[in-house]
């Protein structure tokens, strides 16, 4: 049997893992030099977290699974990870909303982590803290100029808002895993965070003359392994390595 | 050159040493390591260096925690630790990471910042409070100490850096970020 803690940290390490994929893709294409270090760095930040959770999953376990095993030869119905990381990166404006959404719940989520009894979840959350201030920092002054910018600008960023809104709602989800761990003081009920996710959403929108999308329906899935169809791609591409030349180390 | 094998006469010497001086000497070896990003900071100046523990004859154990979780420096520093210690003359050589404390810049000493400001990196301005995180940090030329700088990017050419420019010399120059 897998036990909750197991299952909840390696959530959070796909979540990571896959983010820090995506942002990857960028590496060598974004608009300018300084946004493709930008975002290669961020992306960096989200790998780092990715290997830190994916080591104390491993531990947690206790099977012999090392970060590797973790991340590169599970399946894609394996894997945890929330809809709105996985979502291709389309254009700048759709990587920038995806990240300002995620970031602006990680943030006020790792402050609340560092309380965790888990005492290496919650010594994760407090680097990653630090590093999730960058990342809402970061998209949000872009969605600020994007938004506040442009005819052609301000149109594809509120068309990235508007794509990826119904991928939020998954954020605060909390199945029995999760309450649980709440009850026992190790995770952080994601509820909790919803006034601080959508004040500072809202508030950066309004700044950017963003319209903010109508409460609708959301979707779900992706905590139970049901994932977007370009999951499957992203998957072959990041896993190519160890599925071609399984246990290879550097 | 990680695996070389030590000097016969320095693992004999250690041999000799007391457990306070063979700790001593471990710690030493170690603390020299030179962060590979920023060469004029060691792994002790940076405070990433926070245990070293004697554990058998020739055996030591090291703890090391890491800047940024993503920082790739951390594999360079193991291996350069492990080189290290092997020429002072230990075997065994287990290299822990540690997470907690998290690491901060506030744990870099007056000397650690003079040495990044002459190495041309401006320091981090103030400690990494909350607020300082968030606002905008007062930032000091490294050429010429002019505060009339502005931020370029928020990410520089390292993980903990920002790239900065001075409007009073006009040179362009990285800030290690608060963290």
């Amino acid at each position: 049997m897998t036990s909750d803690l197991f299952t909840y940290t390696l959530r959070l390490a796909d979540d990571a893992a896959i983010l820090g994929q995506r942002l990857g893709e960028w590496c060598g294409h974004a608009p300018t030099l300084e946004e493709d270090i930008g975002l290669a760095n961020v992306g960096l930040d989200h790998i780092g977290q990715a290997r830190a959770l994916y080591t104390h999953a491993g531990a947690v376990e206790g099977a012999g699974r090392d970060e590797d095993q973790l991340c590169f030869l599970r399946k894609e119905r394996e894997f945890g990870n929330c809809l709105l990381v996985e979502q291709p990166n389309t254009d700048f404006a759709h990587t920038i909303a995806r990240q300002l959404f995620f970031s602006a719940f990680m943030l006020p989520f790792w402050r609340k982590l560092t309380g965790s009894r888990d005492e290496t979840l919650a010594a994760i959350a407090a680097k990653a803290e630090k590093e999730a201030a960058y990342h809402l920092r970061h998209s949000g002054e872009w969605t600020i100029r994007l938004g506040d910018g442009t005819d052609e600008s301000r149109m594809r960023m509120q068309a990235a808002v508007d794509t990826l809104w119904s991928y939020t709602g998954e954020l605060f989800e909390a199945d029995e895993v999760v309450s649980r761990l709440v009850a026992d003081g190790i995770a952080v009920d994601p509820e909790s965070l919803r006034g601080e996710w959508h004040a500072s959403v809202r508030d950066l929108l309004d700044e950017a003359l963003l319209r903010m999308p109508p409460e609708g329906w959301m979707q779900t899935g992706g905590r139970s392994g049901r994932h977007s169809e370009s999951f499957g791609h992203l998957l072959t591409e990041m896993q190519y390595m160890q599925r071609t030349y399984p246990g290879m180390r550097w | 050159m990680a695996s070389a094998t030590p000097p016969f006469e320095q693992s004999t010497d250690l041999l000799s040493l007391d457990d306070a001086a063979r700790r001593k000497r471990a710690w030493d070896a170690a603390a020299e390591v030179p962060d590979p990003e920023v060469p004029v900071l060691t792994i002790a100046d940076l405070g990433v260096l926070r245990d070293v523990r004697v554990t058998g004859d020739t055996a030591v154990e090291v703890d090391i925690t890491p800047t940024y979780t993503g920082c790739p420096a951390m594999a360079v520093f193991t291996f350069d630790i492990e080189a290290a210690l092997r020429n002072a003359g230990f075997r065994t050589v287990t290299i822990n990471t540690v997470l907690s404390p998290a690491w901060t810049t506030d744990w870099l000493s007056d000397e650690a910042r003079e040495k990044l400001r002459a190495y041309g990196i401006a320091p981090p301005a103030g400690k990494a409070s909350r607020r300082a995180l968030f606002g905008d940090d007062e930032v000091a030329c490294p050429r010429c100490g002019s505060f009339d700088t502005e931020k370029v990017s928020e990410f520089g050419s390292t993980a903990c850096k920002a790239l900065w420019r001075c409007r009073s010399c006009a040179e362009p120059f990285d800030y290690f970020k608060c963290h």
